[in-house]
């Protein structure tokens, strides 16, 4: 496993010295936009690698996103991109604002009165937060797992369908078939097809989170936001939602915010680590991007020493 | 010093915190188990002493009483079925009306009003829920009964000649009638059942409110499908509360019912009535003998409808629930 602390011991002189080239908040440049000068070259010939072979798969392009509750700025300047097909892990210690940044993928923000967001935020080309856009069409596109499992009190064929019922599926037969595909790719079949019409709260709860992830998979989006979705699980039903991450890769782009750098390393391709700046004068405590790459790249050699500093374990 | 040192002082002490401890526990516990039982006490004594009074009638008229609408004092006659016609249809008018005003105002004041709006609704509600209801009912006699008249007149000028409706809204108001009765009646208790409901939709888990907007439900489809499924319990508690209050009410009632001498079973809801609470309040006073008894009898029996309803609900709800989380 990348996490292996010798790694960045040996390739300390490479670390400290992209350190300092890529010493200003900006994060590293990720996919399709490798023109960026100020990372180091192994960075820019792997991403130029990277963005040979997909050059569109850009899905979400982030620029200066800062999100404000009321006059308080709560996360400062965010700006990377999410490539579609693979799993990016947003990590970082406590109040860093990678939850608030993820709930701006799907304008969940939009609930909190104060919230308000700066900057840009693209979904192939579209601004999120054009006043033309729908929050509820962006939701239907982009799902969204949560830190605690919330299914509904209702049958476990209810919680799946209840989000094909309202795009409109009024058929019995339809509504069966996206059920099934739906607990199939969350790999939840098996264990519930014998009582779909029984209590979704009588599941265990790593089989309520995964309910909720075919919950979500039942609505077709092309994105699945997890916030911390295994923070309430135990390490077994933990380790089957990180398999189900792997199956789901192939046909859905996954955001997942956690506070597990070991399960960031194991599931991610892509991290973004986030910090807290804590300003002297006012105590306000604002969120900010250190920096973003491959997980790898993030886990063995990264090219900020605050990030080293997490990473490793010195700061937490 | 000495006492440290003390070998023997330590299990000593420790014996003595513990009774200590426990003999305050155990008055907590006489105490707590000694108001639990007042309450079945009081309970029992309410139900044997009225219906002791009213006994003398009760087992003169026997079923007759409960079944006639024959309400003849001086003829010594006492039937009560017109009055708890008058109770049953004035409060169904006032919940139907209050209803679904009360879920309107608490949705709009939990989901959709901004924050210092949603402080302001549920102050004004609070306080509207304080007002006595003797105020209520001076102004349904003084503001709404005289207005009222007149468009009961012309409803049922409107409705002559047409099935059912003609019957509903009949001719021939003073303004005082079972409809005004429950009119007044539902602006009594929509604050109680807004006050209640609005506390119920608060508890709404916001982790399940996200989980539907998150599907990307509408608020309105994230309102009927998580804020009320998840609030039915509480909801029908809240009615509950507030048809309480609708049939005890007297004093409101009495004003605006119309308070005729013999009620009938009528359908036409602009004609008067009136009502059990409203026929003790009117009478006792003056009733002696078998007319007190009957009087008596009144109360008791709204006493017993009143648990019937409370226990009907209660089942009502219990099963809906089960149904909701599809435990079937």
């Amino acid at each position: 496993m990348s996490l292996d602390p010798n790694q960045p011991e040996e390739e300390d002189p490479m670390a400290s010295d992209s350190s300092v080239q890529t010493s200003e908040p900006r994060p590293a440049a990720p996919a399709g936009s490798a023109h960026d000068a100020t990372i180091d070259l192994t960075g820019v010939l792997h991403e130029q690698a990277r963005a040979a072979e997909s050059a569109s798969s850009v899905v979400f392009d982030v620029a200066g996103l800062s999100v404000y509750y009321g006059a308080f700025q709560a996360v400062r300047d965010v700006t990377l991109s999410i490539a579609w097909n693979e799993i990016t892990a947003f990590i970082g210690p406590s109040g860093c604002g990678k939850t608030t940044v993820l709930r701006c993928f799907n304008r969940m923000n939009d609930l909190i009165e104060t919230a308000r967001v700066e900057g840009s935020l693209r979904y192939h080309g579209v601004d999120l937060y054009d006043p033309k856009v729908n929050p509820v069409e962006v939701r239907r596109r982009i799902g969204m797992v949560f830190q605690k499992p919330n299914p509904f009190p209702k049958s476990i064929f209810d919680n799946v369908a209840y989000g094909p019922r309202l795009s409109g599926v009024r058929s019995r037969a339809e509504l069966e078939d996206v059920v099934e595909e739906a607990l199939r790719s969350a790999a939840l079949w098996d264990e519930v097809k014998d009582r779909l019409k029984r209590s979704a709260l009588g599941l265990s709860g790593g089989q309520q989170q995964r309910l909720c992830i075919a919950r979500a998979i039942a609505v077709k989006p092309e994105v699945i936001l997890m916030d911390e979705p295994c923070s309430a699980l135990d390490p077994v039903a933990t380790l089957r939602i990180e398999q189900l991450m792997q199956e789901l890769k192939a046909d859905y782009t996954i955001i997942i915010v956690t506070h597990n750098m070991q399960q960031a390393a194991r599931v991610s391709d892509r991290t973004a680590f986030f910090t807290v700046d804590v300003d002297t004068s006012t105590g306000d405590r604002t969120g900010e991007l250190i920096e973003y790459d491959r997980t790898e790249r993030i886990f063995s050699q990264p090219a900020d020493t605050r990030t080293e500093d997490y990473v490793t374990g010195r700061f937490g | 010093m000495q006492t440290i040192a003390d070998p023997e002082a330590g299990p000593e002490r420790s014996a003595l915190s513990a009774t200590n401890g426990s003999v305050p526990d155990t008055a907590f516990r006489v105490l707590a188990l000694a108001s639990g039982l007042l309450v079945l006490v009081i309970l029992a004594l309410i139900a044997i002493t009225t219906t002791q009074k009213a006994w003398p009638v009760l087992s003169k008229h026997q079923l007759d009483y409960f079944f006639s609408t024959d309400w003849r004092p001086n003829e010594q006659h006492f039937g009560i079925l017109g009055f708890v016609w008058g109770t049953v249809v004035a409060s169904t008018i006032g919940i139907v009306l209050a209803v679904p005003t009360s879920i309107g105002i608490a949705l709009f004041a939990t989901e959709v009003a901004p924050r210092r709006m949603r402080r302001t609704i549920t102050t004004v509600m609070d306080l509207l829920a304080s007002v006595p209801s003797v105020v209520f009912g001076l102004v349904g006699f003084l503001v709404l009964k005289p207005r009222l008249q007149n468009w009961y007149q012309a409803l049922g000028r409107w409705c002559e000649g047409i099935p059912i409706l003609h019957n509903v809204f009949g001719t021939g108001s003073s303004g005082t009638s079972l409809l005004t009765a429950g009119i007044v009646l539902a602006i009594m208790i929509t604050p109680i059942i807004t006050s209640v409901t609005r506390e119920v939709f608060d508890t709404v888990p916001r982790n399940d409110k996200e989980g539907a907007l998150a599907l990307g439900a509408t608020r309105s489809e994230m309102i009927t499908g998580v804020v009320l499924p998840h609030s039915s319990g509480g909801m029908a508690g809240a009615v509950m509360l507030g048809l309480g209050r609708a049939k005890g009410e007297t004093i409101a009632v009495t004003l605006l019912i119309g308070g005729v001498s013999n009620p009938q079973i009528t359908v036409n809801i602009l004609g008067p009535g009136d009502a059990m609470p409203s026929a003790i309040a009117r009478n006792l006073q003056e009733a002696s003998g078998d007319f007190r008894a009957a009087l008596i009898g009144l109360g008791v029996t709204l006493f017993v409808i009143t648990m019937l309803i409370n226990l009907a609900s209660r089942r009502i709800v219990g099963v809906f629930d089960q149904r909701l989380k599809g435990a079937s």
